[in-house]
């Protein structure tokens, strides 16, 4: 059932609990396992739940070792810790030997809430999608997130997935299918393709049906897989509507926004907005007016879908457009 | 066959001469922290470790991470000793295209466990085989080469307290305690001392061993084998640059090769090896 609120790592505690039965599977955690949910495995399979301490390189060193001993390591923690802490870890330990280790973190993105911003990872996508060998997945609510994590389990090779604290609204049903690196239409629509990962896919949605009242006709895209990117459907969707806009729980820096720009630049050169954090950290607050307040919405998708409409049709700078930004610039 | 300790001295010595040889057609590398190590990757490849250079993937075989990555000249040597791949290409050491890589690269080259030459990780990554053996059930065991300035990198203790916590009696661990590092002494950069009493902290089985006696380091072996309960690590006081004069004790051959008269007197030093004349 859809429009449910559900927290991510919830149906991802479920789904390691449903894998257990798969003897190969081990599950490492940094003293958060409550948090993380990883518990749901520890309560099934306690012999193979490990307790790594605070200590995330370690873990990740350990995750390792087993990997190359033929288990399927799934390590768990907040996104900040498993993907900052340890980054270089995961680089020489994980990536660089294709270990068949799982990165799965919580506690992504700004919706982590009253925690602050030592807590917010709003960078991870960015320096994970940065390594080769990794794949990198934001599944777009918790449905996707079970079955992302199914698909993970049977993918042989490193993985990052980053999932939510807070409930949100699912969009997907409930035995929803989920294939690694393939992008999920969610909406079909030919003035603007809204391309959205984690739970920004479901503001996607809203804001699409917000522009349809409007007159606006939006492409809405899931990208749960953000590497490897599935250009072939932003190639086709922008074939169609011939600008984007993206909307990530993340830093406009290296993240979704970054990969889609990178590669319609090259091959179908388009406007594209991107729709996340600003070069800026977090702070404490209730999810939700955090999410107001650092421009995560639906308006401010809607807003830039409107922009990017417009931007299509300007072919080149005006040189009128070139000194209004200069002055912009002086005066900033 | 089964090596006794002269005959794993004289590999101790061919090791060292690989590794001088290679070094110098490669023009860099790391020579000294490889020539600290050189008996005990003899004693390690030819006596103490159970495996197959004709079977690299065999599942019972022992593990061996070298942590300290940078002494690939010297694993590189003692593999293709053991013969899983011909010495010859010992000789293509950090060229382009080579599979023997300036740091040991996973799935490249045969009997390379572990990819590493970011200090400070190999003993997480011998945890985690070590564990997945205990939990499997199986006998074999794990060993990991750590170097002394290495364990400066905090991520050494955090393993040290898993190995302790998981009761990792399968898992030895070796110090190349040859107290050079690059910028020179370890304990005027960032002291060790009291080594031992560190680890005994941690709860580990301490062994304390001359580096270059090769009689010691079987004996270690032998003991550290024999625990039911707890990891063992086995401190090996050693000589950086050991086997030629003017490396040893040299921190500036931590990452400096010799120059062709130098690696003639260097090869002198060390002589042609019964085995090859």
């Amino acid at each position: 059932m859809t429009n449910e609120e559900l927290a991510q790592r919830d149906y991802y505690g479920k789904a390691l609990a449903d894998l257990a039965s798969d003897a190969r599977i081990v599950v490492l955690d940094a003293d958060l396992a409550e948090s993380t949910k990883t518990s749901e495995f520890r309560k099934v399979a306690p012999e193979r739940f490990i307790e790594a301490g605070i200590a995330e390189q370690d873990m990740i060193g350990v995750a390792a070792g087993l990997a190359a001993s033929g288990k399927i390591a799934f390590a768990s923690t907040f996104a900040v810790f498993g993907s900052g802490r340890c980054w270089e870890q995961i680089r020489l330990a994980v990536a660089y030997p294709r270990l068949n280790v799982k990165i799965v973190t919580t506690h992504s993105g700004i919706s982590v809430g009253e925690d602050g911003a030592s807590h917010q990872a709003l960078e991870d996508i960015a320096i994970m999608r940065a390594l080769p060998n990794m794949t990198v997945i934001s599944p777009a609510d918790a449905h996707e997130a079970y079955a992302a994590t199914k698909a993970i389990a049977a993918y042989d090779g490193p993985v990052y997935m980053r999932l939510g604290r807070a409930k949100f609204r699912t969009i997907l049903p409930e035995d929803a299918e989920f294939t690694i690196g393939k992008a999920r239409v969610m909406r079909e629509g030919k003035d603007v393709t809204l391309i959205g990962t984690g739970q920004m896919v479901s503001l996607c949605l809203r804001a699409a049906e917000d522009l349809a009242g409007d007159g606006i006709d939006a492409e809405v895209l899931n990208m749960s897989t953000i590497k490897p990117l599935d250009t072939l459907a932003i190639y086709e969707s922008l074939s169609k509507t011939g600008c984007a806009v993206t909307a990530e729980e993340h830093s406009v820096i290296g993240g979704l926004g970054s990969a889609v720009s990178e590669f319609l630049s090259q091959e179908l050169p388009s406007p594209v907005i991107r729709v996340g954090t600003l070069d800026t950290f977090g702070e404490s607050g209730a999810p939700a007016a955090l999410m107001e307040k650092y421009g995560l919405t639906a308006e401010k998708i809607k807003e830039s879908a409107v922009r990017a409409i417009q931007m299509k049709n300007v072919r080149a700078p005006p040189k009128k457009a070139v000194a209004r930004k200069k002055k912009k610039e002086v005066e900033q | 066959m089964e090596y006794g300790i002269a005959e794993l001295e004289v590999k101790a010595r061919l090791l060292r001469r690989d590794v001088i040889e290679m070094t110098s057609e490669a023009n860099s590398g790391h020579p000294g922290g490889s020539l600290s190590s050189a008996d005990l990757m003899a004693a390690l490849y030819f006596k103490v470790m159970r495996h197959d250079p004709c079977d690299p993937q065999w599942e019972g075989r022992d593990r061996f991470i070298l942590s300290k990555g940078h002494a690939a000249p010297v694993l590189y040597a003692a593999l293709a000793e053991s013969g899983y791949f011909p010495r010859a290409e010992l000789l293509t050491l950090r060229n382009i295209g080579t599979r023997l890589q300036g740091h040991p690269v996973r799935g490249k080259l045969p009997g390379v466990e572990m990819s590493t030459g970011s200090l400070g990780q190999g003993l997480s990554m011998a945890c985690g085989m070590a564990l997945a053996a205990k939990m499997d059930g199986k006998a074999h065991r794990v060993f990991c080469l750590l170097g002394d300035g290495e364990l400066q990198s905090g991520q050494n203790w955090e393993a040290a307290m898993f190995a302790r916590h998981h009761g990792l009696s399968n898992l030895t661990a070796f110090v190349d305690r040859n107290r050079l590092q690059i910028n020179g002494d370890t304990e005027k950069n960032l002291s060790l001392d009291p080594l031992p009493d560190k680890w005994h902290a941690f709860g580990w089985n301490v062994i304390i061993i001359n580096g270059h006696d090769m009689a010691q380091i079987v004996g270690a072996c032998e003991k550290a084998s024999k625990s039911q309960k707890n990891p063992t690590v086995i401190i090996m006081k050693t000589v950086k640059g050991k086997g030629v004069s003017f490396m040893e004790n040299n921190p500036e051959f931590h990452g400096k090769v010799c120059k062709p008269d130098e690696l003639c007197c260097a090869i002198d030093e060390l002589g042609r090896p019964p085995c090859d004349e």
